[in-house]
């Protein structure tokens, strides 16, 4: 993987007012680079901003504060419709519900098609339609889908029709935002192979959001935690689980049920106490091994250097 | 250990424009006291049309009762009308939902709602059931419970409201609980709360469960026995060992391998190829041949028997038949059965 940065989140902020004095915070000074052709996963509960995110990189909400560069240039800068028409066929999202995403008035083949009528990429009705059945090779269905509307399939269908969708306008940066939540464990398994396969052929980069930890494990190269609209710990997917350091990663962790009654007799579950740490100095992101970094305050990095970091 | 319940030859059948859905299509299994079964298997295969035949909340028509028997402490609850389910409902068998947002009325205050069973199955006066809701939302961990049981459902975050629903099913100390997939909405340190507390409170009351859900983590976690459906039918049936360190149903495997398990990172995920089959017209023989790799000619033909593996564990697959080829599972499953040490290497069943 080399490590040139794609995407570099400087200081994120969405923050939504619900009424005249109350302000939600959703998503609270974010730092990270995603680099290119890795995929990067957002984890936390419902709630803590991971969605969020998710959407204001891609500019579906302006952001409050802070910065997306995207290749080096602003995401949230000023532009006019040229260039965001550009930005937008590099960048493109698949949703989590499969059933509200896809427009029933519509076939397959215009909702596929959409984003290529929209950017000028098909010449001639035959070019299209080449194009769309090609797209839905691609993702496991075949070619006589296209003539169909949305509620003749069934959820894993519709998914990769999204996928499809997403992947018309040959973007290089995918946001997947809980795609396989809504889906049945074997068809999670199904999608989840396709997207590992679409990205080893194209080369694609993903940020991929969800609340099942261990399929973004399974799917992701690095990982982040979110936690109130904070990052509270990033770092690779192995070393996360095998070394988590926030006490917050950790309940998480051991949340977890597995699919191994033996493990689950032994379990032990850890609860966060969000009150344990020391408030009178606003916690920093730090590295306290290399590469992995946790939100925390001079005194716990000191303690965590000494428990987890590397022996020197 | 005496039986609670016992399904027999469960049939349970839509009848609609298109033509009859045989949603399920003879279930059988038995209960004891204090087990928890759980059934597992993919949206659509029927596992919350067997548990909700089992209370009658089946909407009539549409839907009916085919054939079989379902013996509740020796009384066949198929067969009781209206009136008596009634009586059974809430106070000997109740039922926990998935959706906490909605399975609660939004315009009652949350004590009053606990306290409706109390009073109409257990004969209590106001006070007397005010008292024990105190109890009740007590044990299901809500803290300051008198305060909080003049409250309304939007006023509780969605734990709390499941802890609610957990509270009501048990207001009336039922023998029997069903779970319908109680904590998919739910985040997993919520869920891991519940589950929990679950447990616990049948610990302490010695009520039986049956778990429905398609999370074979929790599966893991809380169940004793395991079911897995598949399109109306049970296709294997044994102790939780007997499902995850030795599953025999190729579908069982695919379950199994359709998800990572935390070290392994690499190999492909192994998926069941396409989706599970119409059910207004299930097809000849096996309904999952056509998505099973191993299938074998008789699978197209002739429906699988259940053959015995142990005295516990049942699958209906030829593959155990005695003139069966001897069949290698997919490596993660068989990496399971390397990890049990006891695990009876036996290939073949008995067929009963």
């Amino acid at each position: 993987m080399s490590q040139e940065k794609l995407l570099e989140i400087k200081n994120l902020k969405q923050h939504f007012k619900t009424g005249r004095h109350s302000v939600v915070k959703a998503v609270d000074g974010l730092n990270f680079d995603i680099y290119k052709g890795e995929t990067f996963g957002l984890v936390g509960e419902s709630g803590c901003g991971k969605s969020t995110t998710g959407r204001t990189i891609i500019r579906l909400y302006d952001a409050t504060d802070g910065e997306v560069l995207f290749n080096g240039e602003n995401v949230h800068g000023k532009k006019n419709r040229d260039q965001m028409k550009k930005f937008n066929r590099e960048m493109q999202m698949i949703f989590q519900d499969p059933y509200a995403s896809l427009n029933p008035r519509m076939k397959v083949e215009d909702i596929i098609a959409e984003g290529m009528d929209i950017h000028g990429l098909a010449g001639s009705d035959k070019e299209r339609k080449a194009k769309v059945h090609e797209l839905l090779e691609t993702v496991g269905l075949n070619k006589e889908h296209a003539n169909r509307y949305p509620h003749e399939f069934s959820g894993g269908q519709r998914q990769r029709i999204g996928i499809a969708r997403a992947l018309a306008v040959d973007p290089s940066f995918v946001i997947a935002d809980e795609p396989i939540s809504a889906l049945d464990v074997s068809i999670q398994a199904q999608v989840v192979n396709l997207l590992k396969k679409l990205q080893e052929e194209k080369g694609l980069t993903y940020l991929f959001i969800a609340h099942d930890l261990s399929m973004v494990k399974y799917i992701s190269d690095r990982i982040g935690v979110m936690y109130f609209g904070k990052m509270v710990e990033l770092a690779d997917a192995d070393d996360l689980y095998n070394h988590p350091i926030h006490p917050y990663t950790q309940s998480l962790l051991s949340a977890i049920p597995l699919p191994d009654p033996d493990y689950e007799r032994s379990r032990e579950r850890f609860t966060y106490d969000p009150s344990q740490h020391d408030t009178s100095e606003e916690p920093e992101f730090r590295e306290v091994r290399p590469g992995h970094w946790v939100l925390c305050t001079t005194k716990e990095f000191e303690h965590y250097k000494r428990e987890h970091g590397v022996k020197n | 250990m005496d039986k609670l319940l016992d399904v027999k030859n469960l049939h349970v059948s839509f009848d609609t424009y298109g033509g009859e859905v045989k949603a399920v299509r003879g279930v059988n299994f038995d209960l004891k006291k204090g087990e928890t079964l759980a059934i597992v298997g993919e949206s659509g295969s029927g596992k919350s049309v067997t548990t909700k035949a089992l209370m009658q909340l089946i909407p009539k028509p549409p839907g009916r009762i085919k054939e079989g028997e379902i013996l509740f402490e020796g009384r066949d609850l198929a067969k009781m009308n209206e009136k008596q389910m009634q009586k059974i409902r809430g106070k000997e068998i109740s039922m926990i939902f998935q959706d906490p947002m909605t399975s609660l009325n939004p315009t009652m205050k949350v004590g009053n709602q606990i306290m409706e069973g109390l009073i109409k199955h257990q004969k209590m006066n106001k006070s007397q059931a005010r008292k024990r809701v105190v109890e009740l939302l007590d044990l299901v961990g809500i803290p300051d419970p008198e305060n909080r049981m003049k409250q309304y459902p939007h006023q509780f975050s969605g734990g709390m409201r499941q802890r609610v629903v957990v509270a009501i099913a048990l207001a009336c100390n039922p023998k029997l609980l069903i779970a319908d997939e109680p904590t998919t909405a739910l985040d997993v340190t919520i869920q891991a709360q519940i589950l929990e507390l679950m447990k616990d409170i049948q610990k302490k009351t010695d009520s039986a469960t049956i778990f429905i859900t398609h999370d074979l983590g929790v599966v893991a976690n809380v169940a004793d026995r395991v079911a897995v459906m598949y399109a109306g039918k049970i296709v294997e049936i044994g102790t939780v060992d007997d499902i995850f360190y030795n599953p025999k149903h190729p579908y069982t495997w695919g379950l199994l391998g359709s998800m990572p398990s935390l070290d392994s990172a690499d190999e492909e995920l192994y998926a069941i190829p396409g989706s599970p089959p119409d059910l207004l017209d299930p097809p000849k023989g096996d309904a999952f041949a056509a998505r099973n790799e191993y299938a074998l000619q008789i699978d197209l033909e002739q429906e699988p028997p259940m053959f015995k593996v142990s005295d516990t564990h049942y699958a209906a697959t030829w593959l155990l038949h005695e003139h069966a080829p001897d069949i290698e599972p997919p490596a993660s499953i068989k990496k399971r059965m390397e990890g049990m040490a006891n695990t009876s290497s036996e290939s073949k069943g008995e067929r009963v």
